[in-house]
């Protein structure tokens, strides 16, 4: 199938601003978009700079933006994605400094899963032989287990692109992976950690990393699975852990939302005061402030029945 | 065209204008809309915090309502319901022991879900069932000169496979299609498919602004004069914290938010009054007057 390749070329050392660069490929049905750019540079243009090595979606090498969203370049059928003689675009992955093309530095994203501490920390003496499992605890944890570190999740990640300090996707993934193992003894310490600033509560769950995780480790969910571990052991006072327990206890009462009552509760009332007062009085004159007295569902009774039934 | 209807909470909470907005629009183009009176929140993706099941337990019992009514769509006008709904379904229409667990909760109440419930949003419905040469036989007042934005909300994007990609795969399209049948143009720009902030505004809120602040002034910059949502959480953090995000980022914004009905609207003849134009946060002023649309 022929297609085109528009590639993105940086060379920070030598270029000031990234430019791109158009290449015909010819490639089999069942061609890839790795197979594109392994053709281009040997065939075309020799200094095209990218990082791959298994070509079977193993070793997390050859993640790329691929018509903007992040991919594993050998896991991208060109026929699945352009029809014959479209135009396909390969960018770097994003929310990284590029070294050069399409090679990102990604040391950043290994800093971040180093913070999480993503190593077993058992506590007592080891047991005489191996540590004993159940399978169940195990099947949890294989999900999160998938990941090969090919930064995808990272690369797209929305609140990245806004604030670097995220701890971010693929290490709080990571960070599920151990909490969650019965063999860790650092369990509290964890979520302690996990639960502070630039930690689980931070992640907007846009789903992005759902959706351009190549191994299906779905981070957004692995973090939501922390976020209610942390409640659960009692890690209450933060603000994201307030605001989904007001969330929830409004939705038991009533049924529905009801706005007022959850930034009341969410941040107490005084501090609510002196947060939202602006936004209020700018919704008040728009005659758009929500109801002050919330009214619940006439099956109300059932609602509060199911939620206890499920214990919250 | 007949839907069980969800309108979401914050269609009548934190946007009160979405919810009448919308409702003129079903009517004149035709969408026959019964409203789940008792249905509940969907739990917006936080109390799933808590506990998946008991999401899953309160959707399944609004899709029994649903079935109950003999009717087989339901309809929202908020990308967050929407992705909720879809998600769960996914989950209970994929496993029929799951579906029997979760129908064991809803039994006190005497309903039970088959699994027969579609979901849909108003955007998609429009599009699917409706058609855009109906849509656009019935403009009478088309958007020429608006350049718009859209701005789809994560919820109705992602993931794609709950979300009917496979047999729709164009639906990241739609706003534009809409937006160019009512006579106005698309803008094109990164911000379009990405996150407006708002879950993590009561926990990190300068993110969340900043999210805010460099979707709206990318769109501005491209050319927008307006910018459309069929998201009404995204439109809270869009127009409602445009003005905190603006002072963040130290320039001012002023870009007009309009929910998809609100556009939609004023293209076929509603006044500005009636899709409650005036009930916006930053004012909707510069678009009545490109459009001319009468202000009721």
């Amino acid at each position: 199938m022929r297609a085109t390749l528009r590639v993105r070329r940086y060379d920070p050392e030598t270029q000031p601003t990234p430019t791109y660069k158009e290449y015909p490929v010819d490639l089999p049905q069942y061609g890839t978009v790795l197979d594109g750019l392994l053709d281009v540079r040997d065939r075309q243009d020799g200094t095209l700079s990218l990082r791959c090595s298994c070509r079977s979606a193993i070793c997390g090498s050859c993640s790329m933006r691929i018509n903007g969203e992040a991919r594993l370049a050998c896991k991208t059928l060109v026929n699945k994605i352009a029809s014959p003689g479209e135009t396909i675009t390969v960018e770097p992955m994003g929310n990284m400094p590029v070294i050069k093309d399409l090679v990102a530095d990604m040391t950043l994203f290994w800093d971040k899963v180093r913070a999480v501490e993503p190593y077993l920390q058992p506590v007592g003496p080891a047991p005489e032989r191996e540590y004993l499992v159940s399978n169940e605890a195990m099947e949890r944890l294989t999900v999160a287990m998938n990941c090969i570190m090919c930064g995808a999740c990272v690369s797209d990640c929305t609140v990245l692109e806004v604030d670097k300090t995220f701890l971010g996707p693929a290490a709080l993934a990571k960070a599920y992976r151990f909490v969650d193992d019965p063999r860790d003894g650092r369990k509290m310490e964890r979520l302690e950690k996990y639960t502070q600033t630039s930690g689980i509560w931070d992640c907007t769950r846009c789903n992005m990393c759902v959706q351009v995780c190549p191994k299906g480790v779905a981070p957004m969910e692995r973090i939501m699975q922390v976020r209610s571990m942390a409640m659960e052991a009692g890690f209450n006072k933060t603000r994201g852990a307030r605001h989904a327990s007001a969330f929830a206890e409004i939705v038991k009462e009533s049924g529905r939302l009801d706005e007022m009552g959850l930034a009341l509760k969410t941040y107490g009332f005084f501090k609510a005061g002196f947060t939202l007062t602006g936004i209020g009085l700018r919704a008040f004159f728009r005659n758009k402030l929500p109801p002050l007295f919330h009214r619940p569902i006439a099956t109300a009774e059932n609602v509060r029945r199911l939620f206890r039934r499920l214990g919250v | 065209m007949r839907y069980a209807f969800w309108p979401g909470c914050v269609s009548r909470g934190g946007c009160p204008e979405l919810y009448p907005a919308a409702l003129a629009v079903a009517e004149k183009v035709g969408l026959d809309l019964v409203e789940l009176d008792q249905a509940t929140c969907t739990g917006a993706g936080v109390i799933g915090e808590r506990s998946e099941e008991l999401v899953d337990a309160l959707n399944a019992r609004t899709f029994a309502m649903a079935e109950q009514l003999g009717l087989d769509t339901i309809m929202t006008i908020c990308s967050t319901c929407q992705g909720v709904m879809s998600s769960v379904n996914y989950r209970l229409r994929e496993n029929p022991a799951y579906r029997e667990k979760i129908n064991g909760h809803l039994r006190d109440e005497g309903l039970s879900y088959k699994g027969t419930v579609r979901v849909t949003h108003m955007m998609w419905a429009l599009v699917e069932e409706l058609g855009l040469e109906k849509l656009a036989n019935l403009v009478t007042h088309p958007l020429r000169g608006v350049k718009v934005a859209p701005f789809y909300g994560c919820y109705i994007l992602r993931p794609r496979y709950v979300l009917g990609f496979d047999e729709h795969p164009h639906r990241r399209e739609y706003l534009e299609r809409i937006i160019e049948v009512l006579g106005a143009e698309a803008v094109d720009y990164s911000g379009k498919w990405r996150c407006c902030g708002f879950p993590i505004m009561t926990i990190n809120e300068s993110n969340g602004l900043r999210m805010v602040a460099n979707h709206t002034l990318e769109a501005k910059q491209k050319g927008a004069h307006v910018l459309v949502t069929p998201c009404p959480l995204c439109h809270l953090n869009l127009d409602e914290f445009q003005p905190r995000a603006a002072g963040q980022a130290g320039r001012p914004i002023n870009l007009p938010v309009l929910h998809l009905p609100q556009l939609i609207g004023a293209a076929i003849g509603f006044n500005a009054k009636v899709l409650g134009l005036r009930r916006h946060i930053v004012s909707t002023e510069p678009f009545i007057q490109m459009t001319g649309i009468p202000r009721g």
